[in-house]
């Protein structure tokens, strides 16, 4: 299952909440505000970090692009696609589910 | 959901309504309700998630009569009689919130957040409110 | 639209579902039928009185899938089935008999 998180996780629970409900083969998109959890040295960010023992890391290239986050500031491991990787994530999982 | 998407009409897919926001803030609890009401119209195999917030939506005892809204609690009730009975409460979520595991409008599972996350990657398709 | 009943005139929307469903009253579900072309008879009312318990009960109007199931509950099998509702009610049983229950369309109906 392809699990999507669009908020910051400044802002709201819903990446922890998120976090919570992984199953083997999982993975976690972060999209629209939610790509500001993906920095490195940031709580959200050692979150992640820890998600990524055991599961793959998305982050929407366009969405760090507009908030002027350079894929360097992203914790290690966290990979980024486009839209077109959006759909093949999309595509490769037998379901999604937003978090919204 | 139809033949024009490739499938074989009549394929019986597993749906979950995942349901993770408190009632009457927004708008997200009544607009799932009513679209799960019209989806037992295709005679699916439906279940519905109230996980985080969205515990408080099978609560007995809400009343918004004070904040000038519809109580669409009742309407829990009448699940049952479109076949809808897999309703699951994850019980971490009643425990964040101070909540019991008893005390609902109508009857449910509570399951824990483990076996919710199994419960929704066992699904075909995922609806998030 | 509007019905006048009694002197006092009823809001309602363009299909003629009232708007304030606590306006409504038996003379007013009568006037709603015969503006439907029905005459309302006992196997009517007892339609639409059991949409009225429906909808008290669980703040909804059923589908014609569970209306037909649950009358058939209540009413017996020779009354839960398409057949007899829609020679009651020819518009569709939920949708026409809603109306003149005086409850909205029901959830699903388009």
């Amino acid at each position: 299952m392809l699990h999507t998180v669009n908020k910051s996780p400044f802002a709201s629970a819903t990446l922890t909440q998120c976090l919570g409900h992984l199953t083997d083969g999982a993975a976690v998109l972060l999209i629209e505000d939610a790509v500001v959890g993906g920095v490195a040295g940031t709580a959200p960010g050692a979150l992640l970090a820890e998600c990524l023992k055991g599961h793959k890391v998305y982050c929407l290239g366009p969405d760090l692009m507009a908030r002027g986050i350079s894929e360097g500031r992203l914790v290690k491991g966290i990979q980024t696609v486009d839209y077109a990787g959006f759909v093949r994530l999309v595509t490769e999982h037998d379901a999604v589910q937003s978090w919204l | 959901m139809s033949a024009e998407d490739g499938d074989t009409p009549g394929v019986i897919k597993r749906f979950l309504f995942v349901n993770r926001k408190a009632p009457y803030g927004t708008i997200y609890a009544l607009e799932a309700l009513e679209v799960v009401l019209i989806s037992a119209a295709f005679d699916q195999d439906v279940s519905l998630a109230f996980l985080d917030d969205g515990v408080y939506q099978v609560l007995a005892g809400n009343d918004p009569s004070g904040i000038g809204m519809k109580n669409f609690s009742p309407t829990y009730r009448a699940l049952d009689d479109y076949d809808i009975t897999k309703l699951y409460v994850e019980r971490e979520s009643l425990t964040e919130r101070g909540l019991p595991e008893d005390g609902f409008v109508v009857p449910v599972n509570v399951v824990s957040r483990a076996e919710m996350a199994a419960i929704m990657s066992q699904q075909d398709v995922v609806l998030s409110f | 639209m509007a019905y006048e009943v009694d002197g006092k005139t009823i809001a309602a929307d363009e299909e003629g579902y009232i708007v304030n469903l606590a306006d409504w009253s038996e003379p007013l579900g009568a006037l709603i039928a015969k503006s439907e072309g029905l005459e309302m008879t006992p196997n009517h009312w007892e339609v639409v009185n059991f949409l009225r318990e429906y909808y008290n009960e669980f703040q909804i109007a059923p589908a014609i899938r569970v209306l037909t199931k649950a009358i058939g509950k209540k009413l017996g099998p020779d009354k839960g089935n398409n057949k007899y509702l829609y020679d009651l009610f020819p518009y569709g049983p939920a949708k026409q008999a809603c109306k003149i229950a005086g409850l909205p369309k029901p959830t699903g109906c388009i």
